[in-house]
């Protein structure tokens, strides 16, 4: 049995009458990535919310490596190995390429309680911040403003600031979104790399990528999980069929 | 791609970032520096007390101006209560010489700390709320700080008290108005040179990261509170230095100095200039008093012009005189 990373058990969260997450439970282990499929509103981004902290949910709890983290608050989840990437891009916009990761590299590095020496002197912080756009393809980019990038490229650049921290667990919302066919291609190339040695709960719409990458996949409809499984047994489950895999 | 070219590569992106490189902002923050320093001088020079006054005046106000704009220009902190720091640091050299300690290694000390002290606790609310909340908060807060030294009748009340000796440095005699003027122009450099290390620093990165996108802060692993406040308290601390001075300039003290519309114009003055900027305090300080010193010997409701033309230069001039310049510059 391979180690137990995350474990959700009853997790609840409603938005007034919207039941969002419906008594959830879920586990993710070791290298491996977990898929979260589910048609839109189905509560996917609100749930890694709550995994990552920046939402609490009303009932349930989420264990990290065997430890209660339901109620820790988000900047201490980044120092236990969590990072998650946003299904709207947030980078920082008025900053560089390479700022942008390097400020994600300085979080995890001891503290940023320091007044003297310029941020950009730090061979750590830019080195680290150099390999992980290197890892997503987007070293040539690294003296751009963010803002000049385009929407494919902000994409990468959302991945390599969630894998400039070097985590352990990988929240990862739909990072394919509006990406094209071989920018597509080159992230599952990347994700299929970076599944060892750590755990990737992967929310995405793009089927092809999922039942490519994804060893389980848990399809969530209406905040509840209806079926979780291999690929195959996902595909083949007659209810999944009907309530999400059927309208495609 | 081999990994030595990605090594060779790193030495490009490792360059600090330099006060007095290129670009127009920091030619015009040269120059601005130098004739804020030659002009008094000639005045002096020829005999002329009162601009040296003024331009010390400029000086002072200008220390407030870079203090505020640590937090409001690079923080993204719209504090609508700086002058309650430049008040506190005024009373802090008020209320010692009164009792009559004179020193101004006392004087001067105590106005940071004691600004810092207030930064401090009221930092610690307001930067639980933002954006307008955050404004009207910290404006509670600065004219809480008012009405409280209105009330001490031990030290003036609301007639403001007068300073009858200048802070004492030993082998400075500031009573000496260049001997002042050369003082304040060397802190307002200090003060230049200290906030320009500070927001390049890694504190300063994540100051500027939180005004980008506090969220993503968060998610990245800071804890952006403490950070927020931290800047919070050394813009404090900066302003009550800016207020010791202008206690001293003045040779009086009055909480009239603390209430909102006097935070109101040092908001005017770094926002004119171009928040965010080293060039844009100095400018809109300068500006400030300039329009104040002239359009007042016309008519006393001088803050209606200024005001149009702050809220013009808002509307349509992004990042204030600054960004003008700075977009002229690239055309
Ligand atoms: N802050 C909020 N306040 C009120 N309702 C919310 C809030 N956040 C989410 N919801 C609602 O909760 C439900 C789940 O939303 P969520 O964004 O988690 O869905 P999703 O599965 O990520 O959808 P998508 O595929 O479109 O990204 C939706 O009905 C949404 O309207
Ligand atoms: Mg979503």
């Amino acid at each position: 049995m391979t180690e137990m990373l995350l474990q959700v058990k009853g997790l609840k969260k409603s938005f007034g009458g919207v039941i969002a997450t419906d008594d959830v439970a879920l586990d993710v282990r070791l290298n491996e990535v977990h898929a979260i499929i589910g048609p839109n509103g189905a509560g996917k981004t609100t749930l890694i919310s709550q995994l990552f902290g920046e939402q609490l949910p009303d009932a349930g709890s989420v264990f990290f490596k065997g430890k209660d983290i339901t109620k820790l608050p988000i900047y201490k989840r980044a120092d236990i190995g969590l990072a998650r990437s946003f299904q709207v891009t947030s980078v920082f916009l008025d900053f560089s390429v390479l700022d942008n990761v390097a400020l994600a590299v300085q979080a995890h590095s001891g503290h940023s309680f320091k007044f003297w020496k310029p941020a950009s002197t730090e061979i750590q912080l830019r080195g680290d911040a150099m390999q992980a756009l290197v890892q997503v393809g987007l070293d040539e980019r690294a003296s751009s403003k963010a803002s000049e990038l385009s929407h494919g490229e902000r994409r990468q650049l959302e991945i390599a600031m969630a894998l400039a921290t070097d985590p352990v667990f990988l929240l990862l919302d739909e990072p394919m979104a509006g990406m094209g066919i071989e920018e597509s291609a080159f992230m599952v190339g990347l994700l299929k790399g970076l599944k060892k040695g750590r755990a990737i709960l992967l929310v995405e719409h793009d089927m092809n990528a999922v039942f490519e990458l994804a060893d389980r996949i848990s399809v969530l409809v209406y905040g509840r999980i209806i079926a979780t499984g291999t690929p195959d047994e996902i595909r083949e489950n007659a209810q999944v069929r009907e309530a999400y895999l059927g309208e495609a | 791609m081999s990994a030595q070219k990605k090594a060779a590569n790193l030495d490009e992106y490792l360059k600090a970032p330099s006060l007095f490189g290129f670009g127009i902002g920091r030619i015009m923050t040269i120059v601005l520096m130098v004739l804020l320093f030659i002009l008094p001088l000639i005045a002096w020079y020829m005999g002329n007390k009162f601009y040296l006054d003024f331009s010390s005046r400029i000086v002072c106000l200008a220390i407030a101006a870079v203090s505020l704009n640590l937090i409001l220009g690079f923080g993204g902190m719209v504090s609508f209560g700086h002058a309650a720091f430049v008040g506190i640091g005024a009373y802090a050299v008020g209320i010692p010489s009164h009792h009559g300690y004179e020193s101004a290694w006392l004087h001067f000390p105590l106005a940071m700390i004691a600004a810092a002290f207030f930064a401090l606790v009221t930092g610690a609310i307001s930067l639980r709320t933002k954006g307008v909340y955050f404004i009207m908060i910290t404006m509670a807060f600065a004219q809480m700080a008012y009405y409280f030294f209105l009330s001490l009748e031990e030290y003036g009340g609301d007639d403001g008290m007068t300073l009858w000796s200048r802070s004492d440095f030993g082998f400075l005699n500031i009573t000496d108005k260049l001997t002042f003027f050369l003082l304040s122009y060397a802190l307002l450099a200090l003060c230049i040179y200290l906030v320009f290390r500070i927001v390049n620093s890694r504190f300063g990165m994540v100051v500027r990261g939180c005004n980008s996108n506090e969220a993503r802060m968060k998610s990245l692993g800071y804890n952006t509170y403490a950070y927020r406040l931290t800047a919070y308290v050394i813009s404090g601390a900066m302003c009550g230095l800016a207020g010791a001075l202008m206690a001293n300039l003045q040779d009086f003290i009055t909480a009239d100095t603390m209430t909102w519309t006097r935070s109101g114009e040092l908001m005017f003055m770094v926002i004119l200039g171009g928040a965010g900027s080293v060039f844009g305090p100095i400018f809109g300080t300068g500006v400030f008093l300039l329009f104040e010193e002239i359009l007042s010997a016309y008519t006393i409701y001088w803050h209606l012009p200024f005001g149009v033309l702050l809220i013009l230069s808002v509307l349509f001039i992004k990042g204030g005189v600054n960004g003008l310049i700075q977009r002229a510059w690239k055309t």
